[in-house]
């Protein structure tokens, strides 16, 4: 085998253009892919961090129904006392869940006595909502970090179109299911950046306030927003955690909740699909070129060589043996594209997080782009490309090892 | 018994529709040991004749038989495995390994062919090296070596398996007179040292007489022996 290998390299080192140039073709195309998929996927990452610890939470669990009519928030909707109990019961339970955050949701009028308009509120529990979507306080541009009661984050575009400032004092108005309008005068604690995605532009109080604004006699949320503790498995949990739910029933035998994972609930899980989409057609230009190239040079490797073939024919080599000796030097090529490759690849990515590029994304500014190259994209991409060079030796080396040593030898 | 024992052998070639008779009957046996010689003029059939004995072809008709074995009974695995026990090849292009040296070159077949195990793959390609006196260019390359020192690298290569029976198509072709005559008296004692027998073919009158037997080929036809000790004979 060692022998073998040395020839292979001996051979490639013979046409020391040619190698040069498959190998470097080779090493840009692992460079493009890893360097793609690490700066997609560094943007993907930031994309599903903003939706999922800073508004949706990994999970979502409603009343059966609530989802379709999301957009209304409808109050006849909401979870009432017994089936929150419930909820929280099947919850508590579960060890990979690290938090869980009950939320009122409602809309309602802002009035700031001078002006008028309309907001979407959540009502939470800080503490929870914290530990649930940990990312939330830090969107807060000025103000306080955290709500107590008697206090409101404003969203961004709402404080300055209405001129609001954080410590003005400012009414809610609000409907509840019976129809009964109700208000309260509230303080404005922080003034919240707006994020891109659903609930990004909302406004939140503390669920206390929302309950009383509301007129809620009992206990009664409208969502429970859950964080596991590895978020890698969440279409598993999501799914044990589906089935677990589904005993809970209401009198007529029909599911009592519903649960959504992030992706079902935010638009920007598609974006996150087409990055995926992209990154995965970027690796089959990969695999094209490096088929393309290696078949190429291997193709002429075996044409420039024919009396060699027929004289190591003639002697005895069988013709298994010719077969791995044109597979390896393919493969050699490809060994040292993916390793070039991912070194070139790994070093501009370092270039490009030491250069502390930053980009917007929706309302967000200034966000600093975090590329980072996971050992699992260079195993697969070092996977691809061996295993593709080593397709791409095999037809002409499986001539090589059919020619005839008669007519081989006879070769001009 | 005859280490080479050809029966009637035939050798047709087809080129489009037209079929080539290149070997028309030949009968003959090589005895172990011996040193012979195969001339004609160009298109007689010699090299068609050292590629049946060589198993790189099969007789079209006849009986060819190759250390007891019917060449024409093997497979494409058999007969590189048979050429790889049995026989060894000196070709007239020398046919070096570019990328390999010397030393490498002799032990090629001893790698990738035999599985010889390292300690006596080193004695064996010393050994040759000394016998053709190229011990002092064994880490050369081919492109680094003349043309006799590369026909002496190819006589050790086909001899370090030990095998029966070397073949040499042509080898002097490519040499000058001096040459050609150290090379053809490299190989007699090669055959001495070793007992190989040796078989070539050339067309040069002036080697012939170095073969101890000399069988003429006339338009794919026997057309004499000679043998130094006994005279002609048809």
């Amino acid at each position: 085998m060692s022998k073998l290998l040395k020839i292979a390299l001996r051979n490639l080192r013979r046409y020391k253009r040619r190698t040069l140039l498959t190998t470097s073709l080779v090493t840009l195309g692992v460079v493009f892919v890893l360097v793609f998929a690490s700066v997609s996927g560094s943007f993907k990452a930031m994309m599903i961090a903003q939706n999922t610890d800073a508004m949706l939470g990994h999970l979502q669990v409603h009343r059966k129904g609530y989802v379709a009519s999301i957009d209304t928030l409808p109050l006849n909707l909401n979870m009432k006392a017994g089936a929150v109990s419930r909820l929280e019961r099947v919850l508590g339970e579960q060890p990979e869940i690290e938090a869980f955050s009950p939320r009122i949701k409602f809309g309602a009028m802002f009035s700031t006595f001078v002006e008028t308009t309309n907001i979407r509120l959540n009502g939470i529990d800080p503490e929870r909502e914290f530990a649930t979507v940990p990312l939330l306080p830090g969107r807060v541009l000025e103000g306080e970090n955290t709500i107590k009661r008697g206090e409101i984050w404003v969203p961004e575009l709402l404080a300055r179109g209405m001129k609001v400032k954080v410590g003005d004092t400012v009414v809610i108005i609000a409907t509840n299911q019976d129809g009964s309008v109700n208000g309260k005068q509230l303080r404005v604690a922080g003034v919240l950046e707006s994020a891109t995605g659903p609930g990004g532009r909302d406004g939140y109080i503390h669920i206390e306030d929302a309950a009383e604004i509301l007129r809620m006699e009992g206990r009664e949320i409208s969502e429970v927003a859950v964080r596991i503790r590895d978020f890698g498995r969440l279409g598993a949990f999501g799914e044990r955690l589906a089935a677990l739910l589904e005993k809970e029933v209401i009198p007529q035998g029909k599911p009592l909740f519903e649960i959504h994972i992030w992706e079902k609930l935010s638009p920007f899980y598609n974006i996150a699909r087409m990055i995926d989409v992209m990154t995965f057609f970027m690796k089959l230009m990969l695999v094209a070129i490096v088929l393309v190239s290696i078949m190429n040079v291997m193709i002429m490797a075996v044409y420039e060589r024919i009396r060699e073939i027929g004289t190591i024919a003639a002697i005895g080599t069988r013709p298994g043996r010719i077969l791995f000796l044109f597979v390896l030097e393919g493969l050699s090529l490809g060994v040292g594209g993916a390793i070039l490759g991912n070194i070139v690849g790994a070093a501009i990515v370092f270039v490009l997080n030491a250069s502390h590029i930053t980009y917007d994304f929706g309302r967000q500014k200034d966000l600093l782009l975090r590329a980072s190259v996971s050992p699992a994209d260079v195993l697969v991409l070092s996977v691809i490309v061996i295993a593709i060079s080593v397709i791409a030796s095999l037809q002409p080396a499986f001539k090589a090892s059919r020619m005839e040593p008669i007519k081989a030898l006879k070769h001009v | 018994m005859a280490l080479i024992a050809a029966d009637c052998v035939h050798k047709v070639y087809r080129v489009g529709d037209i079929g080539i008779h290149a070997l028309k009957g030949v009968s003959f046996s090589i005895e172990a040991g011996s040193f012979v010689s195969f001339v004609g003029p160009s298109g007689s059939g010699k090299t068609t004749l050292l590629n049946l004995i060589g198993c790189l072809d099969k007789p079209s008709e006849g009986r060819l038989e190759v250390a007891g074995v019917d060449v024409s009974a093997l497979d494409r695995r058999q007969g590189a495995s048979f050429r790889g026990e049995k026989i060894g090849f000196i070709f007239q292009d020398f046919n070096l390994i570019p990328v390999l040296t010397v030393y490498e070159n002799i032990e090629y077949p001893l790698v990738m062919v035999r599985d010889v195990p390292v300690r006596e793959r080193t004695d064996r390609v010393m050994a040759l090296l000394n016998a053709v006196g190229m011990i002092e260019q064994m880490h050369k390359f081919p492109d680094q070596i003349s043309g006799g020192q590369k026909q002496r690298v190819a006589v050790a290569r086909a001899l370090v398996t030990s095998p029966a029976l070397v073949l040499a198509d042509e080898p002097t072709a490519n040499l000058d007179h001096a040459t050609a005559f150290q090379v053809i008296e490299l190989m007699k004692k090669m055959r001495d040292t070793f007992h190989t027998t040796f078989i070539f073919s050339t067309h040069d009158p002036k080697i012939v007489g170095e073969a101890e037997t000399v069988h003429t080929l006339e338009d794919g036809m026997l057309n004499g022996t000679r043998t130094r000790r006994e005279g002609n004979h048809e």
